[in-house]
């Protein structure tokens, strides 16, 4: 146990040090920066205003950015370690694979999951200082989402690390994938599948099983349901499941997907050869 | 003691070991040569129970190197040929030996300063910053401060300078009763004093393996 944390300790120390982990706060930092000076929390666009239009901009962005900056920061994390020998050095020394692969897993997740919430935070106290009225029923909803997210794509990544011999091929697989589930959000494929008449209960099942098209439908749960700009699925999912068992599954599934894939990475990493 | 017994392993087509069967006893100290491709990495990696074999076994002080590696590698230090990019301080990695594989900290400090490496110094600098001769230096003084009884050094003095070199040699000649220490080398004259025992390996197979 002492030896998880020790690796887990000292992969977030070296990630914070590297300079992805400065781009990445800075992305999500400068976004919510960037929504106070042009003035997002001052208007007021189809019912939205204040924080809750600032938080549900930041969450509509993360979507898109948050998956694939996971993906690609974290997908060479083993494959990376294998490709130039560290991997063959540091495990050299009488520490167990199990330590040694979750100890990555923990410091990694903490690293990809802190500067992401760290900056609703400073929205919340911003807007708090400026006399907003705070939405935490959004910020603790979002802050679940944000959690669960994290925890699907990087253990996807994991698992991807845990397999491919070098970093490159790593970083191919790791783009396919964030383009093939962004295809398989309502607003691209899945409107095309309607159009084409394709079942209703296959496009529905097919949007409930992307982690992020759940992402996408519960941040906005909280909301109108009659909007349009949620698009055909979401707008189904929201009038046909309740929004309290929808916004659990929302926490729950991604959570279980991560860790479906960080296990089935970890049984590669241990079955096969480790350099 | 490491017993290998009929240990073949194949990369795709490849066969980077041939049906192997070799041991190694207290008190041997090895030169392992080869030419490039000859198997002398894949055999160091599988007794550090890197490789899951295709055939064979591989058994040190009786423990199977895969299923009981922690046990195992309580006893081997490892030397590699070239010293990995590792991104963490002199500090986190000297942490991360203590806390994995409870060496001693004044017992690494004690060995680089034998070798004449100022870590104290350099103690918050990434290890991969360091020069490839120094790195060579805190990496043998790592291996050397461990009480194992295997020590494995892939080309150790390949970026040692001379003095670095036979401040190495002098080193391994006070650490060298009761142990196994196995060199990978191209180059027989640089540890030719510290051996007493050449194996050739060609194509997979151990072609020759003599006492001196």
């Amino acid at each position: 146990m002492k030896n998880l944390w020790l690796i887990a300790y000292l992969d977030l120390k070296e990630s914070i040090r590297a300079k992805w982990f400065l781009v990445y706060s800075l992305v999500f930092g400068g976004l919510i920066a960037l929504f106070f000076i042009v003035g997002v929390t001052e208007s007021q666009v189809m019912g939205f205003s204040g924080l809750s239009r600032l938080l549900l901009m930041y969450i509509q962005i993360t979507i898109i950015i948050l998956p694939i900056f996971i993906l690609i920061t974290t997908v060479r994390s083993i494959s990376g370690d294998r490709d130039n020998h560290i991997l063959e050095y540091m495990l050299s020394f009488p520490i167990s694979l199990k330590q040694y692969y979750w100890g990555k897993v923990i410091g990694r997740f903490i690293t990809v999951y802190l500067p992401v919430v760290f900056a609703m935070l400073i929205a919340i106290i911003y807007g708090a200082i400026k006399g907003a009225e705070i939405p935490w029923a959004i910020f603790f909803l979002y802050t679940g989402l944000l959690f669960a997210l994290s925890s699907a794509f990087l253990g996807i990544a994991f698992f991807i690390s845990s397999f491919v011999k070098s970093s490159e091929v790593a970083l191919g697989i790791a783009f396919f994938i964030w383009i093939f589930l962004l295809a398989f959000i309502d607003i691209a494929l899945i409107a095309l599948m309607m159009q084409q008449r394709f079942n209703e209960e296959l496009i529905i099942g097919i949007a409930l099983m992307n982690p992020m098209e759940i992402f996408r439908v519960a941040a906005i749960s909280l909301f109108d349901p009659e909007l349009t700009v949620m698009g055909p699925v979401a707008f189904y999912i929201l009038d046909t499941i309740s929004q309290m068992f929808f916004v659990l599954l929302s926490i729950v599934y991604p959570v279980l997907v991560g860790l479906l894939f960080a296990f089935l990475g970890f049984r590669i990493f241990t079955k096969k050869d480790l350099v | 003691m490491i017993k290998i017994k009929n240990l073949s392993k194949k990369f795709g087509s490849t066969l980077s070991l041939d049906d192997v069967s070799i041991e190694f006893h207290q008190n041997d100290s090895i030169a392992l040569m080869g030419a490039n491709g000859a198997g002398k990495t894949t055999l160091i990696r599988s007794i550090l129970g890197y490789y899951h074999p295709n055939t064979g076994s591989v058994l040190v002080n009786g423990l199977d190197p895969i299923k009981e590696r922690q046990e195992v590698l309580k006893n081997i230090s490892f030397v590699p040929q070239l010293p990995p990019p590792i991104k963490l301080s002199i500090d986190e990695l000297i942490d991360y030996i203590e806390g994995s594989a409870n060496v001693k900290r004044e017992q690494i400090l004690h060995y680089a300063n034998e070798m004449k490496l100022d870590i104290q110094f350099n103690m918050h600098k990434s290890f991969f910053k360091l020069s490839g001769g120094m790195k060579q230096k805190l990496l043998i003084a790592i291996a050397l401060a461990g009480e194992s009884n295997i020590i494995i050094f892939d080309e150790p003095t390949a970026n040692l300078d001379p003095k670095a070199r036979d401040d190495f040699y002098r080193l391994l000649d006070r650490k060298q009763n009761n142990k196994i220490l196995l060199f990978v080398t191209h180059r027989l004259e640089e540890v030719e004093a510290l051996v007493n025992r050449e194996i050739y390996m060609d194509f997979g197979k151990v072609v020759s393996d003599e006492k001196i």
